[in-house]
Formats: C-alpha cells, sequence, structure tokens
C-alpha cells in the first residue's frame, strides 16, 4: 500500500520543509527585528492636521515638499518620546532639515503643556487626535520618525526612539545624502 | 584550575559518551551480553563527569573568578550570592552545561533503576541517550566552551541581567529543563522500541514513569515561568504567546496527547505507532525549543545571544535527531503490530479524540510560531502572530477538549455507555449553565469568552468530581464502603482527578484575568489617591534605598477597600548600577478573588510619579491549577505499578473502574 507507506514518511518530509525554512532563516545578512515598511520608496500618505497653535496654519502635505523633511510622531503621554526629545533640536539644527511634529492621539491640552516644558524641537506641530494620519502612515507605536526625499518620497522610517549612534551612523548620513 | 578541570571532565564526558552510543547498540544487535552491559557504567559516569563540571561551573561562579568568561559576562563581585549561583544558568554556555547535566541525569536514573527492563531495550535506550549526549557536548566543546579563559583577567564582572535577578531564575529554568530533557528519556525508549520492532503493554508501562515525570516537571516550569513573567515585568500579563513561551507549550501539549495515549497502549494494546510518534515529536519540539532560543532566528524578549553559527550547530543535531528517528519511523512502524481496532464510544476512543485535538493545537501553536519565519524567508512582509490569532485557532480546539475531559473518564474501556456517562455529568451541566449565566449577569458588555470559560471551568471541576464519586460509590454504599474504596483506588486515578481539577481551577483563573482585567495609568502626587473599582490607593511616600547592587525608589501606598483599611503595598523601580538599567518590582497582594498589582514608574516632576495599578482577578487560581496538575503527576508517579525499580511481577491491583 504505497499510500499508507506515503503516510509514514510525511514526518520526514515535513522535517525537510522545516529544515530548508530554517537554513534560510539562519542567513547572515536576515535581522529578525528589522520592520520594513510598505511606505518606503511611495509617496508620502495625504494628511491635513490642525496646528497646535490656533494661530498658525495647518500641517499638510503641501508642506513637505521640495526639500529634505523629517516626520517625527510624539505623544505627551509617551516617555520614550520624552527621552528623545532633546536629540531633535540637535537633529533639526545639525542637519539643517525641518523637523514636523505629529502629536498622535494625545489631547491638544497635553501637548501644549508637553511642548511647553520641554521646549519645541519642530517647524511646525499637527494634531493627528483621532489617529487617522498614524494610520495611514501605518504607525506601530510613537516614537517614530519618517524622513521625506525632495519629492517627498518616503526613505526611511525608525519605529523607534533616535539615539545618538543612529544619527551618527544612519540618519545623518542619509539626510546628507539625499540634500545633495 | 578548576575551570581546566571541569572543562577536562567535559572532554572525557564528551569521549565517555561516544563509546556510549556506540558498544551496547553494537551489543544489543549481536547479543553480546558485556557491550550491553556497558551502557550502565558509562551513564553513570557520563552523570559524575558532566555533574562535576557543572559543579566546577557554580564554584567559578561563587568565587568570582572573572577570568572565566562567562562569569566575566554574567556576575559581579557585588552580587547576592543566590545570584551568583543562578547566573550559572543564566546565559547560554551555563545554560546549556545545565542542560548536559539533566541528560546525564535521567541517563544515570535509567542506568540505576531499570533493573526491570529488558537488557536489550535498556542498552539501546541508553545508546541513544548516550548519542543526544554527544552531539549537545559536541555543541558544547565546540562552539560554547563555558570554561573559556580570559587574559589578562579583568577585575570586575559585567553582572547579570537585572531582570534575570530574581528567585524565579534559580527555580524556573532546572524545571523547565527537566522537562524539556526528560522527554529525551521517552525519545530514546521509542526509537530503541523501533529498532526492537516490538511496541507493547510492558513497553508503555515502562516508559510511562519517565513521560510522567517530564510531564510534571515541564507543567511547573512553565506555571513558574508565566508566574515570574507576571511579577518581574511588571505588565501584569503572565502569557504573551510570544515564541520561546510556545517552544516550552508545544512539548506540553505533545507530552500530554502521549501520556494518555500511552494508556491505550498499555490497556488495549493499540495506538503504537501514534505513540511513538509522539514520542519523537514531543523531544522534537524540545529541540525546536532549544534551536529557536539560541539561534536568533525569531525575536523574542528570551532568546540568548543570537548567533547564527551556533543555530546551525543545533539545526544540524535537530537534524540529525529528527531526520533519523523519522527515517527510522518511516522504515519500522508500518511493520509494528497494529493491535486491536475499538468501538469510537469508549474510553480509548476519547482518548483518541484527545490526541487528536491536543495535536491539532499544539500544529495551531507551531503555525503560529514559524509563520513570521516562513513569511520573512519567502520575501513577504513582516508580521507578527499574537493572541488574536490564538483565540480563533486554539482556544475553539480546546473547548470541545474540555468538554470531551469530563466525559471521558466516565465511559469504560472497548465499550462505553455515553447516555449514561452524560446522564451521569447532568448536574455538572446544570452548574456550568448556572455559572455561565451569573457570569453574563454580573459581566457588562464583555466577551462572550467569560462566561465560556467558567462554565467550562465548572463542567470540568464538577465533571471529574463525579467521576470520582462514582469510583468510591459515595451517598451508595455504606461510608465504611466508600473510605475502603477511596483508599483502594491507585494512584495513577488520583493524580488524573488532581490534575483535570487543577485544569478546570486554570482555566476559570484565566477566563477571569483575561476578561475582568482592569488598570489605571496616572501620574501621581504625594499624598494623591486613586480609585479602580472598590480599592482606594493613596500614594503616601516615596523613599529611596540602597540594595547590595542597585539604588530603588521604594513607594508606599496606603490601600482601603470601601473606606476600610486593606493593605499597604511596596513597589520598586530599581536602577542597577553596574547595567544601568532600571527594573520595576510590582507590589502583588494576592487574594482567592484575585490580585491588586501597583507598580511605580519615571518620577515625572519633583513629586510625581507615573503609577499604574490593575487588578487582576482570579490570577492565583492560574498558579494553584498548575500546582495542582504538577500535583497529579507526582501523585500518578507514585503509584506503585509504574515506581521505578518495582519489578513487575509484583501482585497488581486491577482497580480500574468499569
Amino acid at each position: 500500500m504505497p499510500i499508507r507507506r506515503l503516510l509514514y514518511a510525511l514526518p520526514i518530509l515535513l522535517l525537510v520543509l522545516f529544515g530548508w525554512l530554517a537554513w534560510r532563516g539562519l542567513a547572515p545578512d536576515r535581522n529578525p527585528s528589522a520592520l520594513p515598511s510598505a511606505l518606503i520608496g511611495q509617496p508620502v500618505p495625504q494628511f491635513e492636521l490642525p496646528p497646535l497653535d490656533p494661530a498658525a496654519a495647518k500641517l499638510a502635505t503641501a508642506d513637505v515638499g521640495g526639500q529634505v523633511t523629517v516626520i517625527n510622531f510624539f505623544a505627551s503621554w509617551c516617555l520614550p518620546c520624552k527621552a528623545e526629545h532633546p536629540l531633535l533640536f540637535a537633529l533639526g539644527k545639525d542637519y539643517n532639515v525641518p523637523v514636523y511634529g505629529i502629536a498622535f492621539k494625545d489631547k491638544p491640552e497635553a501637548t501644549a503643556a508637553y511642548i511647553q516644558e520641554l521646549g519645541s524641537p519642530y517647524t511646525k506641530i499637527g494634531l493627528d487626535q483621532d489617529g487617522r494620519t498614524g494610520l495611514d502612515f501605518g504607525l506601530m507605536g510613537v516614537p517614530e520618525t519618517f524622513i521625506l526625499d525632495k519629492n517627498g518620497i518616503v526613505r526611511y522610517r525608525l519605529p523607534m526612539p533616535v539615539d545618538p549612534d543612529r544619527i551618527r551612523a544612519e540618519i545623518g548620513p542619509l539626510l546628507k545624502s539625499l540634500q545633495q | 584550575m578548576i575551570a581546566e578541570f571541569g572543562h577536562y571532565a567535559l572532554v572525557l564526558a564528551f569521549a565517555l559518551s561516544l563509546a556510549q552510543s556506540v558498544l551496547p547498540m553494537i551489543g544489543a544487535q549481536k547479543g553480546l551480553r558485556p557491550w550491553m552491559s556497558f551502557a550502565r557504567p558509562a551513564a553513570l559516569a557520563q552523570f559524575a563527569f558532566v555533574g562535576f563540571a557543572f559543579l566546577a561551573l557554580v564554584v567559578c561562579f561563587v568565587r568570582s573568578d572573572f577570568s572565566v568568561a562567562t562569569v566575566y559576562q554574567y556576575s559581579h563581585s557585588q552580587q547576592p550570592l543566590i545570584y551568583k549561583i543562578a547566573a550559572t544558568w543564566g546565559n547560554h554556555e551555563g545554560s546549556l552545561l545545565l542542560w548536559v547535566l539533566i541528560l546525564a541525569i535521567f541517563g544515570a536514573l535509567v542506568a540505576l533503576f531499570g533493573e526491570n527492563l529488558p537488557p536489550r531495550l535498556k542498552a539501546r535506550a541508553l545508546s541513544v541517550q548516550g548519542m543526544i549526549g554527544f552531539f549537545f557536548l559536541a555543541f558544547m566543546l565546540f562552539t560554547s566552551n563555558p570554561f573559556a579563559r580570559l587574559s589578562p583577567a579583568p577585575f570586575e564582572g559585567q553582572e547579570l541581567n537585572p531582570l534575570l535577578q530574581d528567585p524565579g531564575l534559580a527555580m524556573h529554568p532546572p524545571m523547565l529543563y527537566l522537562g524539556y530533557v526528560g522527554f529525551s528519556m521517552t525519545f530514546s525508549f521509542a526509537v530503541a522500541a523501533m529498532i526492537e520492532g516490538r511496541v507493547d503493554a510492558a513497553w508503555a508501562r515502562w516508559v510511562r514513569p519517565w513521560t510522567l515525570l517530564a510531564w510534571t516537571t515541564l507543567t511547573a516550569g512553565i506555571a513558574l515561568g508565566a508566574h515570574w513573567a507576571y511579577y518581574e515585568l511588571g505588565w501584569g500579563g503572565w502569557w504573551f504567546w510570544d515564541p520561546v513561551e510556545n517552544a516550552s507549550f508545544m512539548p506540553w501539549l505533545a507530552g500530554t496527547a502521549l501520556l494518555h495515549c500511552q494508556t491505550v497502549v498499555e490497556k488495549r494494546d493499540a495506538l503504537k505507532v501514534w505513540t511513538i510518534l509522539l514520542a519523537i515529536i514531543a523531544f522534537g519540539f524540545s529541540l525546536l525549543g532549544t534551536f529557536l532560543v539560541r539561534s536568533g532566528v525569531i525575536t523574542s524578549v528570551h532568546a540568548f545571544a543570537q548567533d547564527p553559527a551556533r543555530g546551525l550547530f543545533i539545526l544540524l543535531i535537530l537534524g540529525i535527531a529528527l531526520g533519523g528517528s523519522f527515517a527510522l519511523f518511516a522504515w519500522r512502524a508500518p511493520h509494528l503490530n497494529p493491535g486491536g481496532l475499538f468501538a469510537p464510544i469508549s474510553r480509548e476512543g476519547a482518548l483518541v479524540l484527545n490526541n487528536l485535538l491536543l495535536s491539532v493545537g499544539a500544529a495551531t501553536v507551531l503555525l503560529g510560531t514559524l509563520y513570521p519565519l516562513a513569511m520573512s524567508v519567502i520575501g513577504g512582509s513582516a508580521v507578527s502572530v499574537g493572541w488574536p490569532y490564538y483565540i480563533v485557532t486554539f482556544v475553539p480546539l480546546m473547548v470541545p477538549m474540555v468538554l470531551l475531559m469530563a466525559v471521558g473518564p466516565l465511559l469504560g474501556w472497548k465499550r462505553g455507555d455515553l447516555p449514561g456517562a452524560l446522564q451521569r455529568l447532568a448536574v455538572a451541566g446544570v452548574l456550568a449553565l448556572f455559572a455561565a449565566g451569573y457570569t453574563l449577569n454580573r459581566e457588562v458588555g464583555g466577551s462572550w469568552l467569560a462566561p465560556l470559560g467558567v462554565a467550562l471551568g465548572v463542567w470540568l471541576f464538577v465533571g471529574t468530581l463525579v467521576e470520582w464519586i462514582e469510583r468510591v460509590k459515595l451517598f451508595r454504599v455504606h461510608p465504611r464502603e466508600n473510605w475502603n474504596r477511596a483508599r483502594h483506588l491507585p494512584r495513577r486515578a488520583y493524580g488524573m482527578t488532581l490534575a483535570h481539577i487543577g485544569l478546570a481551577v486554570a482555566i476559570v483563573g484565566m477566563t477571569g484575568s483575561a476578561a475582568w482585567k482592569a488598570e489605571s495609568v496616572k501620574t501621581m502626587k504625594l499624598g494623591e489617591s486613586v480609585t479602580l473599582g472598590d480599592f482606594t490607593y493613596r500614594l503616601d511616600g516615596v523613599e529611596p534605598i540602597r540594595g547590595p547592587n542597585y539604588l530603588a525608589e521604594r513607594a508606599t501606598f496606603s490601600v482601603t477597600r470601601d473606606g476600610k483599611p486593606y493593605t499597604t503595598l511596596h513597589p520598586e523601580r530599581r536602577q542597577y548600577e553596574v547595567q544601568e538599567m532600571p527594573t520595576t518590582e510590582a507590589a502583588i497582594e494576592s487574594s482567592i478573588r484575585g490580585d491588586i498589582y501597583a507598580v511605580i514608574g519615571d518620577r515625572t516632576g519633583p513629586q510625581s510619579w507615573t503609577v499604574r495599578i490593575y487588578h487582576q482577578p482570579l490570577v492565583p487560581w492560574i498558579w494553584t491549577g498548575g500546582l495542582l496538575m504538577a500535583l497529579g503527576g507526582i501523585v500518578s508517579l507514585s503509584d506503585r505499578r509504574y515506581r521505578i525499580g518495582v519489578p513487575n511481577r509484583l501482585p497488581v491491583v486491577q482497580a480500574t473502574g468499569a
């Protein structure tokens, strides 16, 4: 009965499949923690957000064209955002890029108090109270940082706080090369 | 010097394991008695050498000998003694040594207490055990030497990860490894039986204690791990369907299935092929867990140092062990005498269904664990698989299983009386429906899982009691007769009752904690209060304190319930000095209704802190349930018919209920 024979050989066939999978998984260039973003290489999602300062203009997709831009999602309730906050000042100044802040699912008063306390590293701040824009960006949490090139194409996404080493090794060189 | 002696002992054990894997196997094949009996001294000496190496490493840690690389990386002179000792297995190299030590312990136990085993089976099983030891010792000596020296020797170590500086580390890994590695013994017996070409009731009886021992320690290990995650991580959760947690859960599912189908082999001489396959798979899952944790193919909070070279080596071991045994299976299993057919409505029929559900459950977990790996390997998007997947796949499989768990034991072997069993379970059904109604009534807008979980728990609890009542004929005969029957029930029957009741209790606990967990996250100033449910928490003070190797802020909460004083909680936030890493020490007050759980977070202002308060209803039931299950395993293990070393010709009390 060949079919019955095949049944007994099924475990070993499954093992071969697993072995192939695991062997491929061990390839040294594979980083299991990397989180590719579907947005990379795509135009930035459309958005139009009310400003934090009622007197200011809206923050919209139109703002980000023409030059290399950094978009940083943050929230007053998020502690890692607080940790990366001082670095954003340096980022904007050292590399001469506008850093746009989007306050994700945050009460405007809370955002205002947060900015009051820590200062604003942002060229402009938009409020994404219902989180729709965050959804369009495929946000996994806050903080997240995106870098757009001169044509408004997303070039980089960091789903975690920025740190000095990363600015030096990754973000800085990328900004420089995009600006040329 | 002691490190070199330890290393040397490992080399000796390695050489010996080669002899242990080859000589007894050839001896059993050719019928050479002295070659076969070489297995016994070899297994004992193996244990002595590996045990010596392990002690040598412990001594290096206790003495803080930082010239040993592992000690330098994972210990510090200011670390409390217990964590110096526990740090021995709080790292890749040392935990591998613990793995091999436990392997050697099992080998030595079989060598010592396996006197009633047929010599051939024993020689072959010990030979397979020797092969596993050989590969793992090679892995350790060639890629992960725990005794590697550093020159020049550093003056101070880098300290154990603060999250691991907890009594949990002292208990959880050894227990878990006893379980993981314990399945190596059933694996070795299965391979030996396939070579022999004979699987029968006697075989099932010889293997059962080893399955039970592995299952019991694995159960305890998983429960301890869940408890540790619950109080140490400060997230208030106890199970995250993390790949590494799954890696311990899959062998547990396979082991549970194995435990049950071995009974069928023993009583009815059927399901042999399936039992052999499960024995291989249970150990296969243990190896898979080892691979996932140590290779870095998958991200997980539990993973050790991620080194693809090591991963390749373990993959190789896994390929040889499973490939070899599956090939043997494909070749020999068709020739095993299949045994009798049986009626679907019978104890064995119920056990088949139980096995089916458990195995499909294990397969679901396997799929969920490997899916992210598969997706990323074939170039798909990065995905992670979490509880929503398991809710829709794993839970629906476990519902019929729990329903069945109350019915199965009431069915007789060969031919069961299903209407009769259901009739006897009527009281359980009524109580379960009542519990569901009560839950539904109390709960506002919750998930349908809550009444379902509570009903299942009650059904199983009452159903299991009904079975015991049936056996002792409670209320039907004179109490003295009840007492007599209760006393003479075999221990394994009590083991089953305890384990099933334990699961019932755990199910209610899991349901409660999943459905009614409440939390409040707030920034609090001194003297402020927060109310959650019936309880009010006032932040009375936060004092700095100093531990042996950390500084901490220790908060004091006065907790009142309906205005009356209830308790005081002292959560801590520690900053470990060497690792510069903060940890949270949650303060937990348990009662039968559940836990209240407080965590103090960052300081947000001169006098204010982030505070998280959780109510975790029924969580202690989970640990109690796990404990009862493990206790059931121990009780069953003490059954005289399986007691290791008791010759099987002793008169056997046949006391199985109809």
